[in-house]
């Protein structure tokens, strides 16, 4: 580990934590439907998408009318993604004569994008037309973000709102989240990434004769303006098979610590949001300060590891100066390649600047903790918040059981109903990736995926399923994913992992507006105090590490130490 | 209910046209007009033709260039499609290795490779010459690297090393802003440079 190293990981911290309360001003302003300053023009846009749809902006819907609103929004969404791929050989802005994309594969990536997840069982440039990223794939980063952050504000109203009936309307929350924050925002990122070096053209792949008289193909394309919202919105999916480790996709440092902050932005900003609404900024800044310390605590260990390098080359005669680079970029170094991988799979985004499959036992086992708490680390856009207050609510309800009172969390009574569907939608994650992780470590189909042998080759395989179950989308990626088996199993699993945690989370957030607020006396307890984030981080590692320390033992940790003795796979 | 799919399909398509079109189309228009040159990929031409791109690593094996880092990269089998084999720096189809940490095959290729590359326990060779990039396109290689090689390109130009030594200083990045990223030499402009130098 170098010095110049920890300075820019504190660069990045302090650049977010500047930026985190005006964002999350202008973001809570923009989702109650107040004017900013982007209303004069973009408010007559706004009507306009009302009255075509049919909706009135100011009814507010129940959770049970939100969440069908949203179900069937998505389902609308499916059909028209799925159709795309389907038929994108047809299709103009095809300039490389990208066939078909197969049914199974079209149905993965169609339910990847929709949950926000963009795992990918395919390489951008050798399967995907410029109309599929555009009008397809591009859509759903849009879509599936809005969504996130339209679920998370209608929990927020549920903790805000006191009496109410209604948690919001789903139509105006993601009409307004798309057309005032993350379209506005993508267009300036856009110009920069450009500006920096990323392609944005609609033209056939180039041909190069290179110095030595050789042909190389160079592939092209709309990249920007995917990788502006791809980061944004937490998707992650890359344009290139690459992702963000191809030079076209993340040409300097500078883009790289642009595209870490705006994964980050959002997330970290509905925390302020959350405060303000329910009328104390330290709610949210004790949210915020819980995830920080798990998100130090992953970067020291993951940069440790990767900086440290790998013995095993050492001792053939490799310098190990420079850390593990095997997998990495040199314009990153170990540095910014760990911090990079621990940000975008606490974030639920999971572009990747580095391959996760080379990191060092250890280096490679942070991103898959990450992953495997929760996504509650900032977390994808929305689904962090909810995920993280769903804890919250775990962990007061613990707190209130050790001293025999109610809990309340933000002037709200959690009773029983409130603490079983927390429950469910926090159980849901460990049983779809444990499932499928079992069920794919003893079938042949599911053997015959990983590419690396030995406990390695199983960490593919938990990384696989806790990576679509935890909606983040990155990967070991040796593990060959585009068959029929893993195709239908990971997007099962990715669908259990959004809609089995959302519902449940809605119901809860439907029951707490409909609450009155108790007035704050002696006997509650604060939750805004360095005690509370230690309970709530507290009960973070207690569940995650119960659920998940059997599993990580077999992959990651044996790893580790046969790495230690000298043994080979 | 009805309603509910009316809105669905209605906000979906404007949405559609929106993000999906209007939204990339203006992107690509403008970044066309301003940064020309970044949004065509930053390619290099030499007397007229396009011999790469200035962020895209190529293929080097002759003794007289710079070398880049290994490359991961694969094409499709000619023989059978449904089959790959190696084709380093393949710009259509950008992949790492995916060797994990203690993959045998990782080791054997790395000990070969510093044998090829005269290292050995007492002079270990610079980590990103024997490792391949996460891209597979990696146009850069450290500085210690670079220097590694001064001596070979030296000798097969017929060069004094001086002279390499200060070309490879003159492209060599520092970090940028003095402080983001790592130093960096790329490989395929050191390379141009080395053919333009005057014939002696």
């Amino acid at each position: 580990m170098t010095f110049n190293g920890w300075v820019q990981i504190a660069l990045y911290v302090a650049i977010l934590l500047v930026l985190t309360r005006p964002l999350g001003g202008y973001l809570g302003r923009v989702m109650e439907g107040q004017r900013t300053f982007m209303s004069p023009v973009l408010a007559p846009i706004e009507r306009g998408f009302y009255r075509l749809a049919g909706v009135d902006p100011r009814k507010d819907q129940s959770w049970w009318v939100y969440c069908r609103a949203m179900l069937i929004f998505h389902i609308a969404g499916f059909v028209l993604l799925y159709l795309l791929l389907r038929l994108q050989s047809i299709l103009p802005s095809n300039p490389q004569d990208m066939a078909a994309v197969a049914p199974d594969l079209s149905f993965n990536t169609a339910i990847s994008f929709l949950t926000n997840t963009n795992w990918q069982n395919y390489g951008g440039e050798s399967t995907m037309s410029y109309l599929s990223q555009m009008t397809g794939l591009t859509v759903q980063n849009f879509l599936s973000a809005a969504t996130g952050i339209a679920l998370a504000m209608a929990f927020i109203r549920g903790f805000a709102r006191t009496g109410a009936k209604g948690i919001g309307n789903f139509w105006a929350d993601i009409v307004r989240v798309t057309l005032y924050v993350l379209l506005p925002f993508c267009i300036v990122l856009t110009l920069f990434y450009v500006w920096q070096g990323v392609p944005q053209n609609l033209g056939a792949y180039v041909e190069a004769t290179t110095l030595e008289g050789g042909k190389q193909t160079i592939a092209q394309g709309p990249v920007a303006s995917q990788l502006a919202i791809k980061m944004l919105g937490t998707n992650g999916g890359g344009f290139f098979n690459a992702n963000s480790a191809h030079p076209y996709e993340n040409p300097t440092a500078l883009s790289n610590l642009v595209q870490m902050l705006t994964i980050f932005a959002i997330g970290a900003a509905l925390t302020n949001v959350f405060g303000r609404a329910v009328g104390a900024e330290r709610q949210g800044w004790a949210l915020l300060a819980a995830m920080g310390v798990l998100f130090v605590a992953g970067v020291f260990v993951a940069y440790w590891a990767e900086a440290g390098g790998n013995p095993l080359l050492a001792a053939v005669g490799m310098d190990n100066a420079m850390g593990n680079m095997e997998g990495k970029e040199v314009r990153f170094g170990a540095p910014l390649s760990a911090l990079f991988a621990v940000i975008t799979t606490a974030a639920s985004c999971g572009a990747v600047n580095s391959m996760h499959d080379s990191f060092m036992p250890l280096g490679g086992m942070i991103p898959l903790i990450n992953i495997l708490l929760g996504e509650i680390i900032i977390g994808g856009v929305g689904a962090g918040l909810y995920g993280m207050l769903l804890f919250a609510v775990l962990a007061i309800f613990l707190a209130g059981l050790m001293v025999g009172r109610t809990p309340e969390y933000v002037g709200k009574k959690i009773e029983a109903r409130d603490v079983k569907f927390t429950m469910l939608a926090i159980l849901c994650l460990p049983l779809a990736i444990l499932g499928f992780t079992a069920l794919a470590a003893v079938l042949p189909a599911g053997l015959a995926g990983p590419a690396n042998v030995g406990p390695h080759g199983f960490s593919e395989i938990l990384y696989a399923f806790a990576s679509a179950a935890g909606n983040n989308g990155s990967a070991f990626a040796g593990l060959t994913g585009n068959t029929l088996f893993y195709n239908t199993t990971l997007a099962v699993g990715m669908m259990v992992g959004r809609f089995a945690l959302i519902v449940p989370m809605l119901a809860v957030a439907g029951s707490l507006a409909a609450k009155r607020k108790s007035a704050v006396s002696l006997g509650t307890f604060p939750t805004d105090g360095p005690l509370f984030v230690g309970l709530l981080v507290g009960a973070i590692l207690i569940v995650g590490g119960l659920t998940f320390l059997p599993a990580l033992a077999l992959g990651p940790i044996a790893e580790h130490f046969a790495m230690l003795a000298g043994a080979l796979f | 209910m009805l309603r509910n799919i009316r809105a669905s399909i209605v906000i979906l398509l404007l949405m559609t046209v929106l993000t999906g079109l209007a939204y990339p189309l203006a992107m690509t228009g403008v970044a066309g007009a301003v940064f020309r040159d970044q949004a065509a990929g930053s390619l290099l031409t030499r007397d007229g033709k396009v011999v790469g791109s200035a962020l895209i690593g190529q293929n080097f094996a002759d003794d007289r260039y710079f070398q880049g880092r290994p490359s991961a990269t694969t094409d499709t089998d000619p023989a059978d499609a449904t089959k790959t084999v190696p084709a380093p720096y393949n710009a259509a189809s950008s992949a790492g290795s995916n060797l994990g940490p203690t993959s045998k095959t990782l080791v054997d290729r790395v000990k070969e490779d510093v044998e090829k590359l005269g290292g050995a326990a007492d002079k270990p060779v610079p980590a990103d010459m024997v490792t391949t990039s996460g891209s597979g396109l990696d146009p850069h290689i450290s500085p210690a690297a670079a220097a590694w090689q001064v001596a070979r390109i030296a000798k097969a130009r017929n060069l004094p090393e001086a002279e390499v030594q200060k070309l490879v200083a003159q492209h060599t990045a520092g970090r940028e802003l003095g402080i983001l990223g790592e130093p960096k030499v790329n490989v395929l402009k050191l390379n141009l440079a080395l053919d333009a130098l005057p014939k002696r």
